[in-house]
């Protein structure tokens, strides 16, 4: 009918009109977000858009043809987004509200509470459940989002795009069933386990796709009341000193805890030898291995950032164009995909129309993440350091009887885990005085205490 | 109810928000009921019952004003806070977040002026829907 008076003003060959047709290439949560965010802006607008999902997943059925693979975790400040955006994550899809979590070091553990007893943390399963489950009553996380996205107008078109060309000047795409659909816009959410985003690399647009590494995530089936008994509503994390292991995380659901490792070149090796430490032997039961059929994948995760995920007509969202380092996949996907949108309804497609709005939200990612790395640098060194290792965990325990506010090693720890909050905000929160004050004094204390224990056993 | 399901648990007459409390979160209703109640010279009055998606409490994202109404569980519910802190960051890097807050504000204040409107012409009793809106978002 209309395009906004921003959008007027630009090329008026690159703005959505009524009947534009939009292409989202993916059907994960950044192709069902932006899917979402575009259509609710274009009912505002009074804007009839055509949009077409393709993803020839089929989230009604368990293992490979629904997943995504991914640990499945809607961090809290998501989870906050989403229910201000309109978006209740129902209890079929949340397999588990995430309301405290235990942290492992060599050193010892400990366990740190949401200040207000909530659940605000959720853990689901993106597909249908993991290969062989029966009787499987939880739906489907990217299916869920599917359906809102079906809701709002969209089509699905469930087939793998095989080919992408231009025709006058628009992106067209070819699927399995051999048609060629045209369209006025192109969102490829492919994530970056798919070949497509580095065939696009090489259309001259000017995109590269991400740096990647391999991660691996298991699913354990221990089944309820295992799961209930001990792990109750806790995601653990592992900061131990195993060469090439950066993260580990055992995340409980509803019948499967899933074991998510990130670091360098995973292996079999590596597998093994932190599932043999006693750090997860004493969380998992007497016996447990993984076993041929056990459900398991190894990923390609984001690490680095794509280049200029934007041109002309086209945008690249979620993985296959920025996300946050090691945490957030899902929360990334949502602000990439709602900056896109944004752009699309209310400036327009052209590649600098993307670079003015869109890229901001990228940029502020990206820039994140490098304060992320030199977080995580610090982490590691620490986590080497008994001393250092023991006076952390010390005061973590201790601040769990404090006020919300008074937890300075706590709030840290949990926002670095949980990707709750943005990592330059964590940075800042550890050049607080009183935290280092602290820090450095329980350290001090088990610098003390250890010297004592030595002279005893002297 | 147990393990599924997002924020906090709350028991049959349990308080989640008290009138005259200060207050630095928004609440949405996750699954269950609560009632939202306002004392008038002793007496308390019940103004809405709040079901599953519906907000409350959302005026203290914005004004740092006191809760002018009880709201209180009927059965169980769970309730999932938004916090005023990580609410108004995100708003600040997409405006847009804060549309269906603004939207649904919009709403509650139209089917109010409808209700004083009734009110003054001497007309109808509250119904359900315009005492949902009365109770709106300030507690």
């Amino acid at each position: 009918m209309w395009a906004t008076g921003a959008a007027r003003r630009r090329r008026p060959e690159l703005v959505l009109r009524d009947g534009s047709r939009v292409a989202v290439i993916g059907g994960g949560p950044a192709g069902s977000f932006f899917s979402i965010f575009l259509l609710d802006m274009a009912q505002r607008l009074g804007l009839d858009l055509s949009l077409e999902i393709h993803e020839p997943r089929d989230y009604s059925r368990p293992g490979p043809a629904s997943c995504n693979m991914c640990g499945g975790i809607i961090s809290e400040s998501l989870v906050q987004s989403l229910a201000a955006e309109g978006i209740n994550l129902p209890p079929t899809v949340v397999e588990r509200g995430i309301d405290s979590y235990v942290m492992h070091m060599e050193a010892g553990s400990v366990r740190i509470r949401t200040p207000l007893a909530e659940k605000r943390i959720a853990a689901v399963h993106r597909g249908a459940g993991p290969r062989g489950v029966k009787d499987w009553s939880w739906r489907s996380f990217d299916g869920y989002l599917q359906e809102l996205a079906l809701g709002r107008g969209a089509t699905l078109i469930p087939s793998r795009v095989e080919e992408v060309t231009w025709t006058d000047g628009r992106p067209t795409l070819r699927g399995r069933d051999g048609e060629a659909r045209t369209y006025d816009l192109l969102v490829v959410a492919t994530g970056v386990n798919s070949s497509l985003p580095k065939a696009l690399a090489k259309l001259n647009l000017g995109y590269r796709s991400p740096g990647t590494t391999k991660t691996y995530i298991c699913e354990m089936a221990l089944g309820g009341e295992a799961i209930r008994e001990r792990f109750g509503n806790s995601m653990h994390v592992f900061l131990l000193d195993i060469p090439r292991l950066e993260f580990a995380a055992l995340i409980p659901k509803a019948e499967h805890v899933t074991m998510c490792l990130l670091g360098e070149s995973i292996d079999k090796e590596l597998i093994q030898t932190f599932l043999a430490s006693p750090e997860v032997q004493s969380c998992l039961p007497s016996g447990w291995s993984i076993r041929e059929d056990t459900c398991h994948c190894a990923p390609l995760m984001n690490v680095r950032p794509g280049r200029h995920p934007y041109a002309d007509r086209v945008v690249f969202i979620g993985d296959c164009g920025v996300a946050r380092l090691y945490k957030d996949g899902i929360g990334s996907a949502y602000r990439t995909a709602k900056a896109a949108a944004v752009t699309a309804a209310f400036d327009g497609i052209s590649a600098r129309d993307f670079r003015r709005r869109y890229g901001p939200a990228c940029r502020a990612i990206r820039t994140d993440n490098t304060i992320g790395r030199i977080v995580f640098a610090i982490a590691g060194q620490q986590r080497k350091r008994l001393h250092d290792a023991r006076g952390i965990l010390r005061m973590a325990a201790l601040e769990q009887q404090l006020p919300g506010d008074r937890r300075y090693m706590s709030t840290v720890l949990w926002d670095i885990f949980t990707g709750s909050a943005p990592y330059r905000e964590v940075f800042l929160r550890t050049l607080h005085p009183r935290f280092w004050g602290r820090m450095v004094w329980e350290i001090l204390k088990g610098v003390a205490s250890g010297s004592r224990a030595m002279e005893r056993a002297a | 109810m147990e393990s599924q399901g997002l924020g906090r648990l709350y028991r049959d007459g349990e308080v989640i928000v008290r009138e005259g409390d200060s207050g630095d979160c928004m609440y949405i209703v996750q699954d269950g009921r609560v009632e939202v109640l306002r004392g008038t010279d002793g007496d308390t009055v019940r103004l809405a019952v709040l079901g599953p998606h519906d907000v409350f409490g959302e005026m203290a994202l914005f004004e740092r004003e006191k809760r002018c109404a009880t709201v209180r569980a009927v059965g169980e519910a769970r309730i999932l806070t938004v916090d005023r802190k990580s609410f108004l960051r995100r708003v600040h890097e997409d405006p847009s977040l804060a549309f269906r807050i603004l939207q649904m504000m919009s709403r509650r204040i139209r089917e109010a002026d409808a209700e004083i409107g009734r009110s003054s012409s001497g007309r109808a009793r509250p119904t359900e829907t315009t005492r949902r809106a009365t109770a709106g978002g300030d507690h």
